[in-house]
């Protein structure tokens, strides 16, 4: 291999232009380091291709099919339980309920399973509706694999608070006047709290006033939030348990037509939730009181455990964008619109 | 007599297959499902592209997999998975997001599967992912030959200035060599598990180092007896050591190549410049380290080309393979070649320091030596402070 021959100077000039090479080069490199000019990402052409959907702007989350979840969502937005009714002797309206706590999965998003506590079988539970001063019994079964109960909102005697755990297989039955008029909520009341809540057991109450309100179309809308790898942070915030429901199916109005909508906040996890009205203002009643102070607004936020109704007509026909003025929220599934015609 | 020997050998065997088969059927007997679904999903590559990004993903569960909904910086976006959205175990498939990312900004994607479960990706500062084109192969080609070949050409230049040495500084030098090396091994191995770690933990990453290592250098050591027993030879030829090294940090170098080119494409290498400065500084005494075996001899011009080019060519290689076609779990092969072959190069120049010192009767470790090999550790640890934050 390496036997006589030396080494020479001319050798290592050979080698030494390796280097000097490399200093020339340097130059060159310097140029590409960093790769200059790289595309300013977000170019028109990039856009227009992914919009394809009329709402061209919020087009990212498109999806027209009618998935069982979605159906669960819809279906919720309309659907008042007003119970069994009967007359009691002495002329008052007695209204008897089934409740059933069942665990179930359940569709938050497309293709995306829950596996959720419920009442009824569905996130949120059933809308449960009746007049001021009716006198309401929910039957109370726990199917599930935990215990339960039924925390009601309003005034009532104090054994009937739903603080008791009602073991799996048990029954028990809720009885108390309805009492006062406006949005009540429901919800588990067993420890741990959050985890039961956070699950799927709530829901919206409404006591109607004893004299009617202005007919309307009514909505019920309940915002919560899902957490899937329980890490204390929702990955989708929805309304009435699906995302993007209302995003991908408008909900239809007529122009001129009140709106009213029984809108409730069981978000676990975070504090706040907010709804917000594009192109239009509403009217907007804590707890559903008419003699509370009211708001004329197109924003409102709410507390967990808060709610609200709002009173709405649209002017003017076309798309109308409601969602939670929290953008994180929004684009994680809180996100509709009314279609006015 | 034969047949009974073959059945004693058969009983075990038997009596295993019948005991898995129980267990297959019938479960281990503690629980038959899951309390929670197991999925795992891999992200391998996320490639940035002019309309968004392009996930190359893998089921590595022990079930078929379904990808429903896909985030990007939280929030729900539309994506497609080509061959389709259910993944068999270990299928393969690519996820394309149609994003308006933004230059140099950190984008994180959720991939969420039909049963909840999350797969997070990170780009850590989005710029478009270079496309493999000949612009763009000979640019990375440049880098590798800046990190690679210049540094230990560099190094090699110090041959004249050290052939003047008495055998004693010569020995020093390799007892430097030594501790370059030292400092190498450990370097590659910690980069090897540290890359190993991003591979889908089937294929464990970290064993994967260890084999490539310990399989690399005792084949290295093997060959070389098997070697020497068939020359009958006395020792290694210097040149012969300084071939073995070469190739060993050739294979540190692709490393080197690897973590540079798939920096670039990872859009991390904002300081690309300075992380080839640094690795140039870095490499140029592995130079000296080559050169050092020959300082008894009288080698030829082109024994110093060839040295310089196995010992540097890998990084051009690497610089490819990392910015074009990187996987962790082949980077983690290479590395543990890589770390094995440097082993057996410090072994073997070692043993070739006590044999010397030995043989003239003097202490391996003496006050030069000590020094060499310290000299060596700190020029390592301090010229890494240019390729490391």
């Amino acid at each position: 291999m390496s036997d006589e021959k030396k080494v020479s100077r001319r050798d290592i000039l050979k080698m030494g232009t390796a280097g000097a090479f490399g200093i020339a080069g340097s130059y060159y490199l310097n140029k590409m380091a960093q790769f200059p000019n790289v595309a300013q990402a977000s170019s028109d052409s990039s856009h227009k291709t992914s919009n394809h959907s009329n709402h061209s702007n919020h087009a990212n989350m498109s999806d027209k099919t009618k998935t069982t979840g979605y159906k669960m969502a819809e279906r919720l937005l309309t659907d008042f339980d007003y119970g069994e009714v009967t007359k009691l002797p002495n002329g008052q309206i007695l209204r008897e309920y089934k409740v059933v706590a069942i665990d179930k999965e359940i569709e938050i998003a497309k293709g995306i399973k829950f596996p959720g506590w419920t009442y009824n079988g569905t996130i949120p539970g059933p809308t449960f509706r009746c007049t001021e001063g009716d006198l309401l019994r929910f039957h109370f079964i726990n199917k599930g694999s935990h215990p339960h109960s039924i925390h009601f909102h309003g005034i009532h005697p104090p054994e009937m608070d739903g603080l008791t755990s009602i073991y799996p297989g048990q029954k028990f039955t809720y009885e108390f006047e309805a009492n006062p008029y406006g949005l009540q909520i429901y919800h588990c009341h067993v420890l741990p709290l959050a985890r039961h809540i956070h699950k799927g057991l709530y829901g919206n109450f409404i006591i109607d006033p004893k004299k009617p309100r202005e007919p309307a179309l009514e909505l019920n809308m309940v915002m919560n939030g899902f957490d899937l790898d329980l890490d204390g942070e929702n990955e989708f915030y929805t309304v009435n348990g699906y995302a993007n429901a209302f995003m991908n199916h408008p909900i239809k109005i007529k122009k001129d037509q009140l709106v009213r909508i029984y809108l409730s906040n069981l978000t676990e996890f975070d504090l706040l939730n907010s709804f917000h009205l594009h192109a239009n203002y509403f009217t907007y009643y804590p707890t559903g009181r008419n003699d509370n102070p009211s708001q004329f607004t197109d924003t409102i936020m709410q507390c967990q455990g808060e709610r609200g109704i709002i009173e709405v007509r649209f002017p003017y026909k076309g798309s109308y964008m409601f969602h939670a003025h929290v953008s994180e929220f929004a684009e994680l599934g809180w996100m509709g619109f009314f279609e006015v015609e | 007599m034969k047949g009974k020997w073959l059945i004693t050998g058969l009983i075990p065997l038997v009596l295993l297959i019948g005991v898995l088969g129980w267990v297959l059927k019938n479960g281990a007997g503690i629980e038959k499902d899951p309390a929670a679904p197991i999925e795992v999903l891999n992200i391998e590559r996320i490639k940035v592209t002019k309309i968004g990004f392009e996930l190359s993903v893998s089921n590595t569960g022990p079930k078929p997999l379904t990808i429903s909904q896909v985030m990007v910086n939280d929030s729900v976006w539309n994506y497609s998975v080509s061959p389709q959205a259910k993944l068999e175990r270990f299928e393969e498939g690519k996820v394309t997001i149609t994003y308006p990312w933004v230059e140099g900004d950190p984008h994180t994607i959720k991939l969420i599967t039909e049963n909840g479960i999350i797969t997070e990706g990170e780009v850590a500062a989005a710029t478009l992912t270079p496309e493999t084109n000949w612009s763009n192969f000979l640019n990375y080609g440049l880098i590798g030959f800046y990190v690679g070949i210049v540094p230990i050409t560099l190094g090699l230049l110090w041959y004249p200035f050290m052939k003047r040495f008495s055998r004693k500084s010569i020995n020093g030098i390799l007892a430097l060599t030594v501790g370059l090396l030292l400092f190498l091994f450990v370097g590659t191995l910690a980069d090897g598990f540290e890359i190993g770690a991003e591979a889908p933990s089937v294929f464990q990453g970290n064993m994967v180092v260890i084999i490539g290592a310990s399989l690399t250098f005792l084949l290295l050591i093997g060959f070389d007896q098997y070697q020497q027993r068939k020359q009958e030879k006395k020792g290694y030829s210097p040149f012969g050591l300084a071939l073995l090294m070469a190739t060993g940090i050739g294979l540190h170098n692709f490393g080197e190549g690897l973590a540079i080119g798939s920096s670039f494409a990872l859009g991390e290498a904002a300081l690309g410049t300075f992380l080839i400065i640094g690795f140039t500084l870095h490499n140029i005494t592995e130079g000296i380290g080559i050169a050092a075996p020959l300082l008894k001899t009288k080698p030829r011009f082109r024994d110093f080309l060839l040295l310089g080019v196995i010992a540097g060519a890998p990084a051009i290689v690497g610089t490819w393979v990392g910015g074009f076609i990187f996987s962790p779990i082949w980077g983690a092969v290479f590395l543990g070649i890589g770390a094995g072959a440097i082993l057996q190069v410090i072994y073997v120049i070692t043993k070739m320091l006590i044999d010397d010192h030995k043989k003239h009767a003097e202490p391996s470790v003496s006050w030069l030596n000590l020094t060499g090999f310290t000299i060596g550790l700190l020029i390592m640890y301090f010229t890494a402070f240019f390729v490391k934050y």
